[in-house]
């Protein structure tokens, strides 16, 4: 009993108005059939006994008020999700984008999903090795984490997190098969061409599930695309027992198509014009990570957003940064200076890190990395101290710790695109060869015991 | 079903729903919306409209669908039962939901906030043709063991006791009667109405929480209220899961309004694992949680800090002291905004609407030391400890603005020295405690005599320490007097020795009140003794390279209280032969 409404009232921008509608639900889907009988989708945002207010999936160009038809599908939006997506190449919209066949559904899922009780959660606590030493010594990333990168216009967060999607491995991985959800809203082409090779290349596509929306692609498509890989993200983990690394690059273009929908709607704005509620939104997004009590896959999620100005305190990496479990963050500065993958290891943080630092991993991980924090932290001190002061102004400790800064960036932050650093052989030996640089009664983080055991004896 | 009042829903906008022919309810009275019985509460009415929020998903709703009346407000069930339960913002448990429904919340599940099937252990305290007011105990359950639990004479009912028994019984059998009423061990309270005391006291006892920046310079009271704001990545969880373990109350409420599942997954699962530090009972045994995750319906983080307080105020009302967490309330104020914005209402500062300070200010009064309801004379207490988390670290938002008005302690976490690895990240140049003086005794009684002395002197030497900062970074350390070196020498130790506390450490996650007292003797002891002999002209390198510097920089390990006096008393001669 579906019925077709020839009664489009308005449309402008993302939002169409259709009048005099009856039984029609919150959340429902619409489709509307255009003149020439192409189909778009939409959803009904508002409903009140005389209109529906309806937001646009896809572009609303061609469709006419006349001849254009409403039709609602009574029911929300979902997609058919199967094993077969595995290889796949999908776009904003949920279609074959690829030019291969429809997918049979083994079943249809709301994306919107549900809230995970967090009664039900299993809290994650064992690590995913990356193969960068900036992120597994100092901010490990962790499996059911969500560790966003923090980036710029121009810097490499795609190499990077295509570098962490190839190199991602989890130690003790037997039973379970290892995932990529790529989620692509607004990107450039050479961009997406760029992820796609690098898949192709390692035969990691054969294990990845891609969504795409590109930059000429319509905007309003990039809301329901991070809804679409997750829920199929949540299929794999939580049915087939993948463990499944989620890559959504980039956020900021999803909560500019938010803000776009919000004003068509003329809602009161919240910082910056982005609607009052993106921390809710953003949170639905983000909060789909994690792992469940009983279910052996998980959901580790890596959004990427570039930072307006590299301003960290923009609303998107702000919000993002209250949701998400840390943050990597890529830095400007050290990129100009020609050092890969530029992560800015002060402000990075994975807040996770404690609960495998020395219980996952070796046992002096977690003194470690905050050794190297504090020495890293006074080194930059040190050396900014040297620019107004010059360098002969420093106390001898003082220009220890300023080239112990140097080195650290040289040699352990800096490391080849394809390089690939075992966690304890690779990382950890060579940050403790690095503090041979300090005094060693400098080095108040470490327990004494493991200063004996791992501090190199030659110098 | 047809005896039932119902309206009939006229828009759908979201969390928000407004429905016509609804002239019998009352505005903040529960409502079940559509057949699928979502939970929502009136916010507002407009002739026979209402509008409602709804505390679950509303996919799906549309108009036409019936809204059923209630006939009550939002309240929350007290009784035997809370203690170590893990519930949502509209206290149903989560347990009870997985079991109903599977890992994921889906809607529509009433569960109810307490047990009905479990009998306590009810053992009388008064007798038949006692005579007892509202507020009095009329007999005690041992709920956990660490708690009794004790049930009281609601409030509102007096008289004489009559039928009362001893035994086993579930919360909704009679246990006693009271100048004829029937009373059972579970009381229904609505959650936005305060419960009722006798009065309010000042606040003038401490509430240790083995913190050292906070003990020892921005102390809260038992019944004080306190805010923690910072920018994300400043620590301000772990501040507040460490004041949920360490914090000597007897009864600890956390709530995790919009903020991490895995967050509250982790203080479940670590909770039952940690140990009361004066019983050595599970901490879980004193706790209830309460968790509305940022991707639960928002209208429900607006309800659960509520929930939350009354829940506090019931076991005040026993006489024990309480502590609220609420991490964090800048989500609860988005909530508000969310929906005020969907009312279209005028909006005020950024969106938030314009009562959003009175709301705060009514929340915080909750807090507060009190004389409890009843005969005799019981004294609770209740302190709320909120989470603010200002976008972009900016204090100057509404929500830090209207918190800060009303909370008396401050502690202002600083992302610079979470950078630098230093927590708690309580920036002590900015933070202040408007309760400091109010301790002073209890101090002197408890830590030592010469405490405010210590104490004040430990605060002047951050304070210049700022100030010769500044210096060191335009000219050099080199410019600086041996007795200004030997400032920053001290400082570098209460930065590092002190004030930087290992909240993952086990033995420095906690720090007696006697050995903050002591740790920080023995560093001023040294800066003292080291300024005299400056005077005397010794080297200031020979008096920081003595080797009892190192031990006043390890003392904190120190395992027995009785060292430090030694300690100290070696620092003064140690220092005192070099210039014999």
């Amino acid at each position: 009993m579906q019925k077709e409404y020839k009664t489009i009232k308005e449309v402008a921008g993302p939002l169409m108005i259709v009048d005099k509608v009856r039984d029609v639900k919150y959340e429902e889907i619409v489709e509307i059939e255009l003149p020439n009988g192409e189909i778009r989708l939409g959803r009904v945002l508002e409903v009140d006994e005389e209109k529906a207010v309806v937001q646009m999936f896809e572009e609303s160009r061609g469709i006419n008020l006349k001849k254009s038809k409403a039709k609602f599908l009574g029911k929300t939006m979902t997609i058919a999700v199967s094993p077969d997506m595995l290889g796949r190449i999908f776009t904003g919209a949920g279609r074959v984008k690829d030019g291969g066949p429809d997918i049979i559904a083994e079943k249809e899922v709301d994306i919107n999903g549900a809230p995970i009780n967090p009664y039900s959660r299993d809290f994650p606590n064992d690590f995913i090795q990356t193969g960068i030493s900036s992120i597994d010594g100092m901010n490990i990333l962790v499996r059911g984490q969500k560790l966003p990168i923090f980036s710029g216009a121009g810097l490499p967060h795609s190499e990077v997190a295509a570098q962490i999607a190839r190199q991602a491995r989890v130690k003790d991985d037997s039973d379970s098969e290892f995932a990529v959800v790529f989620g692509a809203m607004g990107i450039t082409f050479e961009e997406a061409e760029y992820f796609i090779n690098q898949f192709k290349e390692t035969g990691a596509i054969e294990r990845s599930v891609l969504y795409m929306n590109l930059a000429n692609d319509p905007v309003v498509e990039r809301i329901t695309l991070p809804r679409m890989a997750l829920t199929t993200a949540e299929y794999l983990a939580f049915e087939k027992d993948m463990h499944v690394l989620v890559i959504l690059t980039d956020l900021t273009n999803y909560c500019e198509a938010l803000r776009e929908v919000s004003a068509a709607r003329k809602e009161i704005p919240g910082r910056r014009g982005y609607p009052g509620y993106l921390y809710t939104d953003l949170s639905t997004l983000y909060e789909r990570a994690g792992r469940i009590k009983g279910k052996k896959g998980s959901i580790t999620q890596i959004p990427v957003l570039t930072m307006p100005e590299d301003d960290k305190t923009h609303p998107i990496p702000d919000l993002t940064g209250y949701i998400t479990e840390g943050q990597i963050i890529l830095s400007r500065e050290l990129h100009r200076r020609g050092i890969y993958p530029p992560v800015d290891v002060l402000p990075s943080l994975s807040r996770l890190a404690q609960k495998v630092w020395g219980k996952k991993t070796r046992e002096d991980h977690g003194d470690l990395a905050n050794q190297l924090f504090s020495a890293y932290a006074r080194g930059k001190e040190a050396k900014e101290l040297a620019v107004i002061l010059g360098e002969a102004a420093l106390s001898d400790a003082d220009k220890k710790y300023s080239h112990f800064a140097d080195e650290f960036e040289n040699t352990y932050i800096r490391q080849g695109i394809a390089e690939n650093r075992e966690l304890e052989k690779d990382t950890l030996d060579r940050a403790w060869k690095l503090l041979t640089i300090l005094p060693r009664e400098e080095l108040k983080r470490l327990k004494e015991k493991q200063i004996e055991k791992y501090l190199p004896k030659s110098k | 079903m047809t005896n039932i009042k119902h309206g009939t829903i006229v828009k759908v906008s979201g969390p928000l729903i407004v429905a016509k022919g609804m002239e019998d309810a009352n505005i903040y009275d529960v409502v079940k919306v559509s057949e699928h019985k979502l939970i929502g509460e009136i916010i507002e009415m407009r002739g026979d409209k209402a509008s409602i929020q709804v505390y679950e998903d509303t996919s799906g709703i549309g108009p036409g669908e019936p809204v059923y009346l209630e006939g009550h407000s939002l309240s929350v069930e007290l009784g035997p039962g809370l203690l170590t339960n893990f519930y949502d913002g509209i206290q149903r448990p989560l347990r009870l939901l997985e079991e109903a429904a599977g890992p994921f919340i889906t809607r529509g599940i009433s569960v109810p906030g307490l047990d009905r099937a479990k009998k306590w252990k009810f053992e009388p305290i008064v007798k038949n043709g006692d005579k007892v007011e509202e507020g009095d105990i009329i007999g005690t359950v041992q709920e956990t063991s660490l708690v009794v639990h004790k049930i009281m004479v609601p409030p509102g009912i007096s008289g004489t006791i009559n039928n009362i028994k001893a035994g086993e019984f579930t919360i909704e059998e009679i246990v006693a009667e009271v100048g004829g009423k029937k009373i059972c061990m579970l009381q229904i309270w609505p959650i936005r109405a305060p419960r009722p005391t006798k009065n309010k006291l000042a606040p003038r006892e401490p509430m240790i929480t083995g913190q050292r920046v906070i003990d020892t310079f921005f102390p809260v009271v038992q019944g004080g209220t306190a805010c923690v704001p910072g920018p994300f990545g400043a620590g301000k969880t772990v501040v507040q899961h460490q004041l949920a373990k360490w914090s000597d109350t007897e009864i600890v409420i956390f709530i995790g309004c919009g903020e991490r599942g895995n967050e509250m997954t982790d203080v479940l699962l670590e909770f039952p694992e940690l140990e009361d530090p004066k019983t050595g009972k599970p901490l879980m045994e004193r706790t209830v949680l309460i968790a509305n995750t940022s991707n639960m319906p928002v209208a429900a983080r607006e309800a659960s800090i509520y929930t939350g307080i009354t829940i506090a105020e019931y076991f005040r009302d026993m006489g024990y002291r309480v502590a609220l967490m609420a991490d964090s309330t800048s989500r609860w104020a988005e909530a508000l905004r969310e929906i005020s914005g969907r009312l279209g209402e005028m909006p005020g500062e950024e969106g938030y609407p314009a009562y959003l300070g009175s709301k705060t200010a009514a929340f915080y009064e909750r807090a507060g030391k009190v004389k409890c309801l009843g005969s005799e004379s019981r004294e609770g207490a209740l302190t709320v400890v909120g989470a603010v988390s200002p976008p972009g670290g900016d204090l100057s938002e509404p929500v830090t603005q209207n918190t800060l008005r009303v909370a008396k302690v401050f502690w202002g976490l600083d992302d610079k020295l979470a950078f630098k690895r230093h927590f708690p990240a309580i920036n002590w140049l900015n933070s202040y405690s408007l309760y400091e003086n109010d301790v002073l005794d209890y101090m002197r009684r408890e830590a030592g005599e010469d405490w405010p002395e210590i104490r004040n002197e430990a605060m002047n030497l951050l304070q210049e320490e700022a100030r010769l900062e500044e210096i060191v970074r335009l000219v050099g350390v080199d410019a600086l007097s041996a007795r200004e070196q030997l400032v920053l020498n001290t400082t570098k130790s209460l930065r590092e020795d002190f004030l930087h506390q290992n909240a993952f450490d086990d033995e420095d996650t906690y720090t007696s009140l006697k050995k903050q007292y002591y740790i920080l003797r023995s560093i001023i002891t040294f800066h003292k003794e080291a300024k005299r002999a400056l005077d005397r002209e010794i080297k200031l390198n020979d008096l920081v390279n003595l080797p009892i510097k190192t031990e006043v920089i390890k003392c904190k390990w120190l395992k027995d209280n009785s060292l430090y006096e030694e300690l100290i008393d070696n620092v003064k001669s140690e220092i005192r032969k070099l210039y014999g």
